[in-house]
């Protein structure tokens, strides 16, 4: 069983695999089941997040009203002008958060690694679908090169937002979509760790800060900032781009980080973007009662 | 590892919109259900820290009832779940408790029926992982993610070997596992974690085995 992404990317260069397939393999020998059957169960998945994306993309609002349309305005946006940054980000963008949108609204996601996060790995996953055709395997393997960096964080760190901020929820997924972005475009192990590495660099010192305590502002838009970062990650792994920092130490900065973040910060709601004027009087509307 | 599967990062499949405060809730909700052994015919559910303050915005509240009423966490009835039990006649009562809990995700629910009556603690630990961490006054750590079975006997010798006996004889391989008594001599309960279902002849088997009083079981 692989610790680290050290490890991780030293067994798919051994063994001449790609890591999505070390993942694959480690399941199977954990499980005790059949590739057919650890690869159908990822499959149901992937069937999922490109059903919530659909949702997403017809408009979706949520209970409160607060979240809900932003990923179709984009995709009107992207139809009636030249986005500035290009049209495979800003699809990843709306996709990302079509997906979030449709978690905040009560609808069924895919959670990945969290519901609050769930729009980085399908979002850019659909993006980039459109201009690097994979196939349905590959698209699966997608899931399962982003799981394993996922595994790595979980097990060395964290991954919820109330244990360690949302660097640990936005930061792992949208790392994660880095690293599976870059093996789906044909770059080497090293490089997914690369982009991996990157993408989770910039996301360091992301705090939870739900307003309302609720997954909706500034979750939705968080998704796009992890989405279209793990896109830009990616393409600069792939050119070459190294992080000095190695992945793993980048992790144990990550969980560090976490450690020392007041509780106000940590999800409660009661910190940053919750504590605004606004954030506070969101609140009071929504459930009549004052931070 | 406190995670050992790739579908632990991605999934589980859920209604939205979060892990921990959604679908942690329904399976805790869940657990009480399997335990429980039916579906109870009143429910009080007290609500602590986290789940007190936002479980009407994260829709903690259905979830609950849903796990109570068996839903998966991506059932799609989930947010119709409190409407589903009224229908059905359970009676359903929501208490925010201001008590201080060990954890910021914790339910107590309280469930039973005309006969009998069962208490049980959860906590949601996050990406929908969740602890049982309470069973009717014992204190316990069961993850809801594994089979488990609950074995309620007498605190006597050759209590515990009868039990692993009947599992090694059906090749059950256990996991995890937990003694807890209340006093010495007096009830105790045991909790195995193993890692595949166990089907009734088995339990049946177990139940008529030296000093046991009960037993439930959780399927994951």
């Amino acid at each position: 069983m692989f610790r680290s992404v050290a490890e991780l990317v030293e067994i798919a260069d051994t063994k001449g695999i790609l890591l999505s397939e070390v993942m694959i393999l480690q399941e199977m020998d954990q499980k005790n089941l059949s590739r057919a059957e650890v690869f159908a169960n990822m499959e149901k998945n992937l069937d999922v997040m490109e059903k919530a994306i659909e949702d997403g993309l017809q408009g979706v609002e949520s209970v409160t009203g607060l979240t809900g349309g932003d990923a179709v305005l984009i995709q009107n946006y992207m139809r009636d002008k030249t986005p500035l940054s290009g049209n495979l980000l800003m699809d990843a963008v709306s996709k990302a958060m079509g997906t979030n949108e449709v978690n905040a609204a009560m609808g069924t996601i895919c959670a990945t690694p969290t519901a609050g996060s769930a729009g980085c790995v399908p979002g850019t996953l659909f993006a980039v679908k459109n201009q690097l055709h994979p196939t349905r395997e590959q698209m699966v393997r997608y899931l399962f090169t982003s799981g394993a960096f996922g595994f790595v964080v979980a097990n060395n760190s964290f991954i919820s937002g109330a244990a360690g901020g949302c660097q640990a929820e936005v930061g792992s997924a949208g790392a994660m979509a880095s690293a599976a972005i870059v093996e789906m475009a044909g770059g080497t192990a090293q490089q997914s760790a690369d982009a991996f590495a990157i993408t989770l660099k910039n996301m360091l010192g992301l705090v939870c800060d739900p307003v309302a305590g609720l997954v909706e502002v500034p979750c939705v838009k968080r998704n796009a900032a992890g989405s279209s970062l793990a896109i830009v990650s990616a393409d600069m792994a792939l050119a070459g781009v190294t992080s000095r920092i190695p992945c793993d130490e980048v992790i144990g900065a990550m969980y560090r980080i976490g450690k020392q973040m007041p509780s106000s910060l940590r999800e409660t709601g009661e910190g940053g973007l919750a504590d605004t004027p606004t954030g506070r009087l969101l609140k009071e509307k929504l459930f009549g009662m004052s931070i | 590892m406190k995670f050992n599967s790739v579908f632990d990062i991605i999934g589980p499949v859920m209604i939205g919109p979060s892990s921990s405060h959604t679908a942690g809730a329904a399976r805790i909700g869940k657990a009480a259900r399997n335990l429980f052994g039916e579906e109870p015919k009143w429910a009080k559910i007290h609500l602590y820290e986290s789940f007190a303050k936002t479980y009407k915005g994260h829709g903690t509240d259905f979830a609950l009832v849903g796990g109570l009423l068996g839903l998966e966490t991506d059932d799609p009835r989930m947010s119709q779940a409190v409407d589903i039990a009224k229908s059905r006649n359970i009676k359903i009562e929501f208490i925010e408790d201001s008590a201080k809990a060990n954890h910021p995700n914790t339910a107590r629910i309280i469930i039973g029926n005309d006969t009998k009556e069962m208490e049980l603690m959860g906590i949601s630990i996050g990406g929908g992982k969740v602890e049982i961490t309470e069973l009717n006054g014992f204190e316990l750590r069961l993850s809801g993610n594994h089979p488990a079975i609950l074995i309620m006997h007498n605190d006597r010798f050759g209590a515990i070997a009868s039990v692993t006996k009947i599992l090694a004889k059906y090749e059950i391989n256990i996991g995890h596992m937990e003694v807890n008594r209340k006093d010495v001599g007096k009830e105790a309960l045991m909790v195995i974690e193993v890692d595949q279902n166990v089907e009734d002849h088995i339990l049946q088997e177990l139940e008529n085995a030296d000093h046991i009083i009960q037993i439930s079981k959780i399927v994951s």
